[in-house]
This record gives C-alpha cells, sequence and structure tokens, in this order.
C-alpha cells in the first residue's frame, strides 16, 4: 500500500481523523507522517532525555544533513548533545529536520497546538520603546535634581501611556 | 541581608493551608517557560544579552498585573545565603539561585515576585511566568500566569515557532512551554507499598514525579512533586486536564489507602504517628531529612484527625522555616550544620509547644 498524499513511499500508520461525525482514514508513509507530527513508532512514544540526547547523538554520527552551524548562536547539534540545551531560537530552524524528529521522540508529537502567539504590532513596540526611554530620561532627572524638566517628562510620559 | 518583609506576603501566602484538600495537597504551581526574539538563549547568552533581556523585562513590569506591589529582586546582586533562603521559599529555581558551584549565579538574573505570581528572568530561559497556590487549584494558577503572560507577551516578543510554538532551550518544554505541578504528601500509598504501582502508571500516561525542590532532588518526608512530562502536541487545557484527574486519582487512593492502614493497623499506626510527635516537641537535635519524615508522620496525624489541635498552616510553615537558610535568616549568622540542627529542633519545639497552648 502507498501513501495516500505523496502515492510513493510506503504506508507505516494509519491516521483516523474525527471531525464532527465524519470519520476519515488517512494511510501515511514515514515522512508524510512525520511532517503532520503524527508518532510512528511505539517505542519512539516513551518522552525519555536519555533517549532523546542518544537519538542526536546518532544523527551527528550518521552526519545527516542538519550538519553545520546555527546562523544567529554558531551553536551546534554538538553542542546541543554536549549540553542538553540549544542556544537560540534559530536552532530550531538551523537543525529542523533533527528538532522535528526529536520533538516526536521527546513528546510523541511535533506540532504545536495550544495557544497561537502574535508577537505586539511595530507601533505598539516603539511606544513601549518611547515609554522606557522616557522613563529612563525621567529616572536620570530626578536623580539630578533637574526638577522642571522631570516634570515636563512626566507629562510626556502620561500623555503616551 | 535580604529583607524578607519586603516581599509581598514574604512569597509564602500559597503556606496558608486555604485551598483545597490542602491536608494531601500542599501546593499547586504552573509555569510557562518564554524566551524574548532577538537574543541568544540564558546558557549561551553574553552577559550584554542577559542584562538587555532584564532591561528589556524591567520595561513591561509596570503594565503587568499587580505591578502595583511588584518587587523586582536582582539575584546577581545577593549573597549566596540570601539567595539560598529564596529558594527555600520555592520563590526561584536552584538554577536561578546559582547554588551549584559547577553553575554559579549568572548575571542578570533575576526574580520579579508580586502577590500571586513570579517572573524568574535569565533562568534556563529568558522567563519563567510562575504562579503558586495553596492546596489543590491547578486552574487558578493556570489563569494567572495566563494574565501574566498574555500582558507580556503583548510588550516583549516571544521567541514562537508555527510548527513548534514556543521555543524553549530545552527541547522538553517546547510547545506550550507549560509545567502544571502539584506537590502531595502520600504517606498512606508509602506504608501500605502502593506507591510504587501507582507512580509506574503515572510515567505511562506522560505525568511524572520528583521530589520536594523539583528537578533531580529525592523524595523526602512522602512529598512527591507530580507534573505533566510533555509540553507539545496538546493544548494547555488538556494537558491540565490530564494532570488533574491524575491527582484526583492519587487524592482517592491516598485516602482509601489511609481507611485501610487505621482499620488493619490502627493501633500501630496511631502509635507511630504519635511517637513522631513526641520527638518533633521534644528532641533536642533535628536534621533536615529527619524532621522531615517526621512531620510526615505528623501530618498524616493530623489528616486522620488524631491531633486535632495541631492546623496544617502550621505544618505547612515548619517545611519551609525549617530549612538550614531559613534557621540562619532567623538566628541572623551562618550555622554550621551542628548548629542548625540545634537550631531546627529549637524551632520546631516552641512552634509546636505554643500549638498546643493555644
Amino acid at each position: 500500500m502507498v501513501c495516500d498524499i505523496c502515492k510513493e513511499g510506503d504506508v507505516v500508520v494509519e491516521l483516523t481523523q474525527v471531525e464532527g461525525a465524519e470519520v476519515r482514514h488517512l494511510h501515511l508513509c514515514e515522512r508524510c507522517a512525520a511532517e503532520r507530527g503524527v508518532e510512528t513508532t511505539l517505542a519512539a512514544a516513551k518522552p525519555q532525555i536519555g533517549e532523546f540526547l542518544q537519538a542526536v547523538h546518532q544523527q551527528v554520527h550518521v552526519g545527516l544533513e542538519d550538519t553545520g552551524k546555527c546562523s544567529f548562536c554558531g551553536g551546534t547539534l554538538r553542542d546541543f548533545r554536549a549540553s542538553g540545551r540549544l542556544g537560540c531560537a534559530h536552532c530550531y530552524e538551523a537543525f529542523e529536520k533533527s528538532m522535528r524528529e526529536l520533538l516526536r521522540r521527546v513528546h510523541g508529537n511535533s506540532r504545536h497546538v495550544g495557544r497561537r502567539y502574535e508577537p505586539p504590532n511595530a507601533s505598539e513596540m516603539e511606544r513601549a520603546g518611547t515609554v522606557a526611554e522616557l522613563r529612563e530620561r525621567l529616572r536620570r532627572a530626578i536623580d539630578s535634581e533637574q526638577f522642571e524638566l522631570a516634570a515636563t517628562l512626566r507629562d510626556q510620559l502620561k500623555g503616551v501611556e | 541581608m535580604l529583607d524578607l518583609s519586603l516581599l509581598p506576603n514574604g512569597g509564602v501566602q500559597w503556606l496558608d493551608a486555604s485551598g483545597d484538600n490542602s491536608d494531601i495537597v500542599l501546593s499547586s504551581r504552573v509555569r510557562f517557560a518564554r524566551n524574548i526574539e532577538g537574543y541568544a538563549f540564558t546558557g549561551r547568552a553574553r552577559d550584554g544579552e542577559r542584562l538587555r533581556v532584564l532591561a528589556q523585562v524591567r520595561d513591561a513590569i509596570p503594565g503587568l498585573p499587580g505591578a502595583s506591589d511588584g518587587v523586582l529582586l536582582r539575584v546577581d546582586e545577593i549573597a549566596s545565603a540570601d539567595r539560598l533562603l529564596l529558594h527555600e521559599r520555592h520563590l526561584v529555581s536552584r538554577e536561578l539561585a546559582g547554588l551549584d558551584p559547577q553553575q554559579p549565579v549568572r548575571s542578570g538574573a533575576a526574580v520579579y515576585l508580586t502577590q500571586q505570581s513570579a517572573v524568574m528572568i535569565n533562568e534556563e530561559d529568558h522567563l519563567r511566568l510562575q504562579a503558586l497556590r495553596s492546596g489543590f487549584a491547578i486552574s487558578d494558577a493556570f489563569a494567572e500566569v495566563s494574565r501574566v503572560d498574555e500582558s507580556l507577551g503583548g510588550r516583549v516578543p516571544y521567541a514562537y515557532h508555527r510548527e513548534f510554538g514556543y521555543l524553549t532551550a530545552c527541547p522538553t518544554n517546547t510547545g506550550t512551554g507549560l509545567r502544571a505541578s502539584v506537590l502531595i504528601h502520600l504517606p498512606g500509598l508509602v506504608l501500605t507499598k502502593e506507591i510504587a504501582k501507582v507512580l509506574a502508571g503515572l510515567q505511562q500516561i506522560g505525568i511524572t514525579y520528583r521530589g520536594l525542590y523539583g528537578e533531580g532532588s529525592e523524595v523526602v518526608g512522602n512529598f512527591f512533586q507530580v507534573s505533566n512530562q510533555t509540553t507539545l502536541g496538546r493544548s494547555e487545557e488538556e494537558l491540565l486536564d490530564a494532570l488533574v484527574r491524575v491527582v484526583r486519582h492519587l487524592i482517592e487512593r491516598e485516602e482509601e489507602s489511609r481507611r485501610v492502614l487505621l482499620r488493619d493497623a490502627g493501633y500501630i499506626i496511631e502509635d507511630k504517628l504519635w511517637r513522631a510527635y513526641g520527638t518533633l516537641r521534644f528532641a533536642r537535635s533535628l536534621s533536615f531529612d529527619e524532621a522531615m519524615n517526621l512531620l510526615s508522620g505528623v501530618r498524616l496525624a493530623v489528616g486522620l484527625k488524631l491531633i486535632p489541635s495541631l492546623s496544617v498552616y502550621t505544618l505547612n510553615k515548619l517545611l519551609i522555616f525549617s530549612q538550614s537558610a531559613h534557621l540562619a535568616y532567623a538566628e541572623g549568622r551562618a550555622l554550621t550544620e551542628n548548629e542548625a540542627n540545634l537550631a531546627r529542633a529549637r524551632y520546631v519545639r516552641q512552634t509546636l509547644s505554643d500549638e498546643s497552648e493555644r
């Protein structure tokens, strides 16, 4: 049997989706299952950090694609293997394939289904920046006893806040 | 020396035993791991980066819930005895307090405390938002942390990935970044030797347990910290639901084993627990572990209504204030281990005697 999605790979998992009254069966190959964050092996469902670091170890040795460095922090998978911690948020993209595999091993899944996050928009950030700057200037004005300046800054701050 | 009276409620409101099932569940805690976009994670960040993280959070603080009584403590600027004190109060993690000789305190390490919640800054992740509640009150703690999270996340940009969710230094926290835990006292299950079976079952449903002080700590005094193991692939609500169900089950099993103990070995148990009380009431020297184990017995006796004059609140206070850094704080000087054992016995004796005279 071949995969319902790519029509190429061998089926390793049958995914049953229930949406309302509708039940759908999907037959997926290893790769397409991975892309959907579906766990395909029972053994891997046990979230054990030891096992999972061992997996990193193996991948580093086998030399899969994700060798090289993270362009943001300069971290490597080897560093991660030594410390158990990633260098920065960009490492997740730099080593995306390995990370997806590891997350599946640890959590039984690699797809976040919890809260969605929208970063604060630029104008709000800018306002926050202005507030921070004004507050800092106000602090300095008070420290140096420039009370007239402090009063002006306080009014400005009130205006922005 | 750090003035603990300046902290909102001394940071130990949760000791008051006001929550549900507080004779069995000491406290409920929910924490979110978050990182700020644009900086390396704490372990790899340079000093300057960590200080900028701190500055960015400090600027966001005035807009957070509960900011009117909030206190920002620079953990990196206080003495090691005071850092231990904060850790004993469960206000900062071992890592943030820099208590391991191999991992001294980092520049920029800080904690922001309000009456309702805390934010650790430059922990393993840039931000660890948490709320601690008395008794079995996970959803209450979750609601509080969510408020702080929404507010803070609207002021500083979090590191977030469409597929993986919130990005954390350790992949065991990726996704929701949520860890919910309860500190639960299970002496009945330990005495009836049911505990191993019960705990083994937990692992299979994505729930894990640790000792009193969290990761890497040992189980002492029959206190278990039970929490969700996985953080990804399930929503926050699903993760919390699973834990709540497990904790309810644990409470039932514990109550059941207490009934069995009283029924099958009533006088033996009663004798054992009164002896524990007697030792605490009159001993002249107590190590921490001994005190914890005896307090566990007395806590069970109070739960079984064998010692009616003693309150759960007093027992909770004894747990926190009989720790080494707290004894040293009360004495106003550093104590050797022997001195601490003497001071502990004195403190416990005094507290129990005050309580029995009331």
